[in-house]
């Protein structure tokens, strides 16, 4: 079925219901219908054969999502912090786009030469031109969303309609939200957690109050004045809203779920959270791009047990990203493609009609038995949660061992001296690669490299041991919080020529 | 067999439907004791809601047979669904913690 259903059942259910809340405006769920027809109607006339969105999000979002697939054609939302180069490159990957850009990023948007309108104008049009009602075919694509590309070209993911309504309907009631339901959005619109948060909380019935440019004060103030009951974060924004409420304690009492995604969590970040939000049900959601987001949640319950456990089998259970969403099947496989047992690391397949596994201009990579495999290397536990360890292409290869970051690296946050830390192969000549902790000291720390190799040493074999020690004042990430390792190892190398 | 994504109305109450997972059983897909037509189609006026099929379905639920198809209400009416004279049952589902 097309998305546009889930915004006509919507507006059919209540139209009268508050539904975007964002920067000043607020419109019902009938209203953000009536825009969408006539957003629709602009597409149309405009003869694009795609859409695509360059700004921050808010409301601009989940209108053009709706006007798109009403107008039956694909919706790109792009990355606003790439260079005109870069946003010039991906635009022309799109076919005939009609690119809608936020003010501020006028100059860039109109320097490139593509077919573009602001979103003010975009509104202004929608409002009062004719409106559009096309029918997408459930198998045509929905949305085209760009993966980050941090070690190579970024690829085009194809996500069609069956995917994300299968992922909605799969994980969500219609109507199910309370009346006084909201949840506070402030994931980037480019990333799949924006698109999905648009679909699932419309379907839901929950008010979508944005906070579009990400900032802990303002967040914690929208918790309180917007009586927000849900909100999403990724892990950076969690780091900063725990180091918010450790200076200033605020109560949140309408805030019932906090999920937190996008990229891996530190257990003493989670468990400093758990401890200062006790009254708040945490939700740690896994997905990719390619699977319409979420495959699966480790749920308030799951945390408090684990939280609690004195159990190693359980507590361990905190690091964990859950188990799969209903309509998802999960497989860990060996190098040999047969299929491992628990405990037993390997990379994920995981199969189901949310999951799209198609890019543009390379085709379906999903193996003849619909299995996508992810690059993630995880492990399923006896009782089926599921634990990730890391991208198959980070794994360091040391005098012929495999290791992967995150088994150092987990070790390393818990040093009360470290804040965060990325753990890298770096290319040399008598091992192949070396380990190197790139380390982020925790406020007024002075960490001895020595110590902190000591303390890997105390945990894990001494193969796992990192050879080097550096220090940063931060790492470098994307804006959904993935490390970009490439970064480091390039700077690291930089420096060793230079020596 | 019936298409999946096909939308179908009931001839006798407000009813619609969308098929998402198909099954030989919906052929004979009904809503209030009469068989359902797909969004478009002509329905015969003469047709009436039968008293025995008349508790009504929920806007937003999914309904399932026994072999697996399924449907899900997209406007809600007075009719029961059924495939032949056997009412098709609400597919539970357990409640997630909202994720997004």
């Amino acid at each position: 079925m097309s998305i546009s259903l889930l915004l006509e059942m919507a507006s059919s259910g209540d139209p009268d219901r508050k539904c975007v809340v964002s920067n000043g405006t607020r419109l019902t769920v009938g209203e953000l219908s009536t825009l969408v027809d006539g957003g629709a109607g602009v597409i149309t006339a405009a003869g694009a054969g795609s859409v695509a969105y360059v700004g921050p999000g808010g409301v601009m979002l989940p209108l053009l999502i709706f006007s798109s697939a009403r107008a039956a054609r694909p919706f790109t939302p792009l990355n606003y912090r790439l260079s005109a180069e870069g946003l010039h490159e991906l635009t022309a990957r799109l076919p005939e786009p009609l690119v809608v850009f936020d003010d501020d990023y006028r100059d860039m948007v109109e320097g490139i030469g593509v077919k573009s309108v602001s979103a003010a104008d975009f509104v202004a049009a929608a409002r009062s031109g004719e409106p559009a009602a096309e029918f997408a075919d459930p198998d045509d694509v929905a949305i085209v969303l760009f993966t980050s590309g941090t070690t190579s070209r970024p690829k085009a993911v194809e996500l069609s309609h069956n995917n994300l309504t299968s992922y909605v309907m799969g994980t969500v009631e219609f109507a199910s939200a309370e009346p006084s339901d909201a949840v506070l959005i402030c994931v980037p619109p480019y990333h799949i957690a924006g698109v999905s948060a648009a679909l699932s909380n419309l379907y839901a019935g929950r008010k979508m109050v944005y906070l579009t440019q990400f900032d802990a004060e303002e967040w914690i103030r929208l918790v309180r004045d917007e009586g927000v009951t849900a909100a999403t974060v990724v892990p950076t924004m969690l780091d900063r809203i725990v180091s918010e409420l450790q200076k200033h304690p605020t109560a949140l009492p309408t805030l019932r779920t906090l999920a937190y995604g996008g990229s891996k969590v530190a257990l003493p970040l989670v468990r400093k959270a758990l401890e200062l939000m006790p009254d708040v049900g945490f939700v740690n959601a896994y997905g990719l791009t390619e699977t319409s987001s979420t495959i699966a949640v480790l749920t308030p319950e799951d945390h408090r047990i684990a939280h609690g456990a004195t159990d190693e089998a359980l507590s361990r259970r905190l690091g964990s990203v859950g188990r799969p969403v209903p309509g998802i099947e999960v497989q860990i496989r060996g190098d040999d493609g047969t299929v491992l047992g628990p405990d037993q690391p390997g990379e994920l397949y995981v199969r189901g009609d949310q999951v799209s596994g198609k890019y543009a201009e390379i085709g379906s990579v999903l193996d003849a038995d619909g299995w996508f495999p992810t690059k993630d290397v995880a492990a399923l536990d006896s009782a089926g949660y599921l634990f990730i360890v890391g991208r198959s292409d980070d794994t360091i290869i040391r005098g012929g061992e495999n290791i992967a970051p995150a088994e150092v690296e987990d070790v390393l946050v818990e040093h009360p001296s470290v804040r965060d830390v990325a753990v890298v192969g770096v290319e040399d000549a008598e091992w192949g690669q070396i380990i190197v902790a790139v380390v982020v000291p925790a406020d007024d720390a002075e960490p001895d490299p020595e110590e902190l190799r000591a303390h890997v040493r105390r945990s894990l074999r001494g193969s796992r041991t990192p050879d080097r020690v550096v220090f940063r004042d931060v790492l470098p990430t994307t804006p959904t919080g993935k490390v970009l390792r490439r970064d480091l190892v390039d700077e690291l190398l930089e420096k060793k020529g230079q020596s | 067999m019936i298409k999946t994504g096909t939308r179908l109305k009931s001839q006798v109450c407000d009813t619609e439907v969308i098929v998402i997972k198909t099954g030989d059983g919906l052929d004979d897909l009904r809503a209030g004791g009469v068989v359902m037509r797909e969004i478009g189609a002509d329905t015969a006026s003469d047709a009436a809601l039968d008293a025995n099929f008349s508790d009504g379905n929920v806007m937003g639920k999914r309904y399932v047979d026994e072999t697996g198809a399924e449907v899900l209400v997209t406007k809600a009416g007075a009719g029961t669904l059924s495939i032949g004279d056997t009412p098709l049952s609400v597919k539970e589902a357990k409640p997630l913690p909202a994720s997004d």
